[in-house]
């Protein structure tokens, strides 16, 4: 069991968890990083990133390829096993994973700190079917997905800059672009708007809300109601969500959320219980970027190693 | 890895015998390429699994025929039938359990 203390426990290995980890071991702390899935984090979709001081036109992928080996290299653990509850049992937490059964050993970790920097995924529409079709014409990326409908009819669901950029990409790939907005104006850039007024294959379906997925085997259709309650069916092959994101932060029951779901923690990343940081997309703040995302990181990271003292 | 093609998919996998993982993936797809040491790594480690990788910029009439419209995806086959899908970025555990459907 001795093996399995840690002084850092980090939950995510995205940006903000990995660079947690390189601060930690840096600072000659025991660290285990836990991921569940690969590591890299929202920011493996991006082709070019175009932000990111000091690397322009970096991929996702390189990037975060060269982070991950660092912090390895730097001495920081790293397990892939989801994390599904951590209990806080005053001078140690418990991180349980995937891998515990009653009376094992196995997928339970002791940490003095933990470092939540689970980040976020993407909003789904709450229909019947929805996660089953999955990949069967619904996705949640049109520059990653779009290349499938060639010349084929898809609705984009959603009125920010995501939905926006997701229509103009895909108006130039599909052969007819719905585009569904519950409300009759957008929250996002009036110039994008503009710019999907001029595609003739662009049609808005404005104060409308998705209400059922048609289609047995594959999407179909997209049925939408508007506010008058008259329902109409799109005949589509694909739809892309671009809802918002939601922070992956259901499991952490005891900490401070906001209504959205992000955990209340100031800039210096402390939050409610002791000895528990808050790093990345995850937390309360206004701005939610790879730079801020290390930042946290590095923050509370610093932040843990003084509470060890 | 064999690399998948139209004119070795029946013989690499319809024909095959037992297990084959097919990994659809693209070049430019950063999850596929985060995947792709995972699934390479599987492939070390099962040996009784044949891993096979399609391109499907190059192959889309198959990505077609299997209804691949998000990637990465890795459908594992049983004497050539489709026994089990995934899609996105998994862990190495989640590819294993793949095994026990």
């Amino acid at each position: 069991m001795q093996d399995k203390i840690y002084d850092v426990i980090v939950i995510g290995a995205g940006m903000a968890g990995l660079t947690a980890a390189i601060y930690a071991v840096r600072a000659n702390k025991k660290v285990l990083v836990l991921e569940g899935k690969t590591h890299g984090g929202q920011i493996i979709t991006t082709f070019h990133i175009a932000n990111y001081p000091g690397l322009p036109k970096v991929s996702g992928v390189d990037l975060m390829n060269s982070v991950y080996n660092q912090a390895k290299e730097l001495g920081a653990e790293i397990e892939y096993a989801e994390v599904m509850k951590v209990k806080d049992e005053g001078e140690f937490k418990s991180v349980i994973t995937e891998d515990f059964e009653d009376g094992s050993d196995e997928g339970k970790y002791l940490a003095r700190t933990v470092i939540i920097a689970t980040g976020s995924s993407e909003r789904k529409l709450g229909l019947e079917n929805e996660e089953k079709m999955t990949g069967r014409g619904i996705s949640y990326c049109a520059t990653c997905d779009g290349g499938f409908y060639k010349d084929k009819p898809v609705a984009v669901v959603g009125g920010g800059n995501t939905a926006l950029y997701d229509a103009l990409y895909l108006a130039d790939v599909a052969s007819k672009v719905y585009l569904v907005h519950r409300r009759n104006e957008f929250r996002g850039d009036a110039f994008l708007v503009d710019k999907l007024k001029t595609k003739e294959n662009v049609e808005f379906v404005l104060e409308s809300v998705p209400v059922k997925l048609i289609g047995e085997k594959k999407i179909e259709g997209l049925e939408v109601e508007n506010l008058s309650h008259e329902k109409r069916t799109l005949t589509v092959d694909g739809i892309f969500v671009a809802v918002g994101r939601v922070p992956a932060t259901e499991i952490f029951t005891k900490l401070k959320k906001d209504e959205g779901g992000y955990i209340e923690a100031g800039e210096d990343c402390h939050t409610n219980i002791d000895g528990v940081f808050v790093a990345g997309d995850c937390r309360t703040k206004n701005l939610r970027q790879l730079v801020t995302a290390s930042g946290d990181g590095a923050v509370a990271a610093t932040e843990a190693v003084h509470y060890l003292g | 890895m064999i690399e998948g093609t139209s004119d070795n998919f029946e013989n690499e996998v319809l024909k095959a015998e037992g297990l084959v993982l097919v990994d659809f993936n693209a070049d430019w797809c950063g999850p596929c390429q985060m995947m792709k040491p995972v699934v390479e790594a599987f492939g070390e480690e099962h040996k009784d699994v044949k891993v096979v990788s399609v391109n499907i910029d190059d192959e889309e009439e198959l990505s077609d025929s299997y209804e691949v419209s998000t990637i990465p995806c890795l459908v594992l086959f049983k004497d050539g039938k489709e026994v089990a899908r995934e899609i996105g970025v998994i862990s190495p555990k989640k590819l294993a359990k793949m095994l026990e459907k």
